[in-house]
């Protein structure tokens, strides 16, 4: 195991472009994500960050952790600010002003900042067809604000704006399929990504640079001091996301579904629910609901995958 | 220098904002600012202005979108009016606060409900402390040449604000103006290319919109706020530099007919003309009325302010927007404010209307002299008159 995990360590790129002394909570899995993220991007980049969690850790005045050109300004416009910075290096190059390399253009925001408040920016930015990545990590809820519900949430969670008491059993609606959003603009790539398999990360952002359009990459971002969990198991549960099927990894390469790894068979959703606060107050019945809900939804992802392989 | 032509005003702020060789436009159609920016889309799709064209999906987003392409580098225009403004209201603090020198034209416009597409100028007064240098133009002329003086002031590494040109909804973007339009040559000439000293750029790389806590934050204010006061110097330069080559002054506060007044009407915007008609009646009534117009907003103008009622007895002040529940017009409650220090001051009486897009007549400004004249012999307190309300 341990010359396993060497490995993997000696695969990653080297370069620091988000550097260390931010402000994150221990064992966020977020900013090891951001981390990742911003390793596969390399320095040849310009980022507009919503507001939240990641923004708050980077950037408190006179610190930065940006190694690399970084914009925030307000929470439901990242992608806006991206249309614009994109749009206008585009025409400085035109004019031989500016940099005249090619540099990646990334928005990035908190599932918030995506799936509620910004979605129509996002949306308006991916229609036009902006050459651009937006990065969604998805913590699921409103961390920065302290763990309220956002429609990202699953089902049956505990946040301070969906309590289960006598008559409520937590978050009343199911998660929002951002990443189906995404991709019925038919921008050419869509993907899942988890910090717990960096390598795979890292060669989703790769290929998100290389398209000729807008790419959406939805990462899975535990949070241990929203979902009551310890700091030490952040890895482990983005593993049990992936075998239980809860937070499947996959890409929509130009309308292509690609399940990876596509697993026969899943691990019961009991244990990945069993080791978080937020669902502690759950019935057995309330976690079979959601089983059978992870088991269609999966089903469905398969099928797909199945239909775009035999196209 | 071109001759004299009769031009949509719309279209001619959307001539100077091509002239200017703007590089981004972000866009999205709100009546009565729509002219503007077809317009612009037309000059781009005919391959006659080389910029990016950005249909965004919202005013938020337009905004939005001239943060990013100005904070790389690029010359960025966008226009807007009424709710649109409204909508990218925390936005345009951003743009100030990170200094960015957007440039904006505002076709002046009603805020609903109820929903109303007419000019007044509710939609400005909102955005009053948003941290722009604010400019009121009267005419086409001035649309069009402010408009233009706006890049080189924004641009000023002196300066690095955004910048608002104002012009009446209706009564001002849809009227076919006689003015005077520029050759390209001459503005290249007038204005050089946009330099951004902090440009997102990989090759130097910057961190923009970083958070203030309360350690910061009040220090942050105070040195926005003192650097926008000292625009005024630039500003004045600028204007200076226009009269220079193309013979045309601006000042912050115009007067007209003002020797030997006792009684001053102040105006803001394309009624001011309709004001001057009145004035001039009531000259040649005998009467000792003149006329000052507010052009710059913001900075406001404390010291042309001064001078300009030093001699004053009554200052009649027209707003084209209500302070609902509070002291009436914004425009009159500033000038109080700015002259209540003075040993010796006017009386000031505060008069709203046009609101909407009701039009004031110039017998209606004959009326509001006479009526505010009559209010200050009495002592007017925080009293307003609301103009031409059926009761």
């Amino acid at each position: 195991m341990a010359s396993q995990r060497n490995t993997v360590a000696l695969r990653l790129p080297m370069e620091e472009n988000f550097a260390a002394g931010h402000r994150a909570c221990i064992g966020c899995g977020e900013v090891l994500a951001l981390r990742l993220v911003c390793k596969a991007l390399g320095r040849d980049v310009i980022i507009a960050n919503a507001t939240g969690c990641m923004e708050i850790v980077s950037s408190q005045i006179p610190y930065t952790s940006w190694e690399v050109p970084w914009i925030h300004t307000l929470f439901e416009n990242t992608s806006a600010v991206a249309s614009g910075i994109e749009a206008g290096l585009k025409v400085l190059r035109r004019k031989n002003k500016g940099p005249q390399k090619e540099v990646t253009v990334v928005a990035m925001g908190g599932d918030g900042a995506t799936a509620d408040i910004g979605i129509q920016a996002l949306s308006g930015a991916m229609e036009r067809y902006h050459k651009f990545i937006y990065v969604c990590f998805d913590n699921e809820a409103y961390m920065n604000t302290g763990v309220q519900r956002s429609s990202a949430t699953p089902f049956g969670a505990s946040t301070t704006t969906s309590p289960p008491g006598k008559v409520k059993t937590g978050q009343a609606t199911w998660k929002k399929d951002m990443v189906a959003i995404a991709a019925a603009h038919n921008i050419p790539y869509a993907a899942t990504a988890n910090p717990s398999f960096p390598l795979d990360l890292i060669k989703k952002v790769q290929k998100a640079k290389q398209v000729n359009g807008p790419a959406y990459i939805h990462v899975y971002s535990p949070c241990p001091t929203g979902w009551r969990t310890g700091p030490e198991v952040s890895i482990k549960l983005g593993r049990m996301a992936v075998s239980t099927g809860v937070f499947p990894l996959y890409e929509i390469e130009n309308g292509r579904y690609i399940l990876k790894p596509d697993l026969p068979k899943l691990r019961p959703v009991k244990e990945y629910i069993k080791a978080q606060g937020r669902f502690r107050h759950l019935t057995d019945d309330l976690i079979e609901q959601i089983q059978k809900r992870v088991t269609q939804e999966y089903d469905k992802l398969r099928e797909k995958a199945a239909q775009s392989q035999s196209a | 220098m071109a001759n004299r032509i009769g031009m949509e005003v719309s279209f001619a702020v959307a001539e100077a904002a091509k002239l200017a060789r703007s590089e981004v436009v972000a866009a999205y159609p709100i009546t009565p600012q729509t002219h503007i920016v077809e317009k612009l889309a037309e000059l781009v799709a005919e391959g006659e202005l080389d910029a990016e064209y950005i249909p965004v999906e919202s005013e938020h987003s337009a905004m939005s979108a001239c943060l990013g392409s100005s904070a790389v580098g690029a010359r960025t225009f966008t226009a807007t009016a009424g709710q649109g403004l409204e909508l990218m209201h925390e936005v345009l603090f951003v743009a100030s606060s990170s200094r960015l020198p957007i440039v904006m034209a505002v076709a002046n416009r009603a805020i609903s409900g109820p929903l109303n597409v007419w000019g007044d100028h509710s939609d400005v007064m909102a955005a009053r402390d948003c941290g722009w240098i604010q400019i009121f133009t009267e005419n086409g002329q001035e649309a069009f040449d402010l408009t233009l003086c706006a890049f080189r002031i924004a641009e000023d590494h002196r300066v690095l604000f955004p910048i608002m040109v104002h012009l009446d909804g209706f009564h001002l973007s849809h009227m076919v103006e006689s003015l005077y339009p520029l050759e390209q040559s001459e503005v290249d000439a007038f204005l050089p290319p946009y330099k951004y000293p902090f440009a997102l750029d990989p090759a130097k790389p910057v961190t923009l919109g970083a958070y203030g806590p309360p350690f910061i934050y009040t220090e942050a204010k105070k040195a926005q706020e003192v650097a926008l006061r000292s625009t005024k110097e630039v500003i004045l330069e600028v204007w200076r530099e226009f009269n220079r080559r193309f013979g045309r002054q601006y000042s912050p506060v115009e007067t007209y007919a003002t020797e030997g007044a006792d009684t001053l009407l102040l105006t803001m915007g394309s009624f001011s003309e309709t004001a001057s008609v009145a004035i001039d009646r009531l000259r040649k009534q005998g009467e000792k009325v003149g006329q000052i117009r507010l052009r710059l907003w913001r900075p406001f103008p404390f010291e042309e302010l001064y001078q300009a009622v030093r001699t004053a007895k009554v200052v009649i002040v027209l707003d084209r927007s209500i302070s609902v529940g509070g002291p009436g017009g914004p425009v009159c409650s500033e000038v109080k404010s700015a002259l209540y220090h003075l040993k010796e001051r006017p009386q000031i009486v505060s008069f709203v209307g046009g609101l909407g897009g009701r039009d004031i007549s110039v017998a209606d400004f004959e009326n509001i002299v006479r009526k505010g004249q009559k209010l200050a012999a009495q002592g007017v307190g925080e009293h307003y008159e609301m103009i031409g309300l059926r009761e």
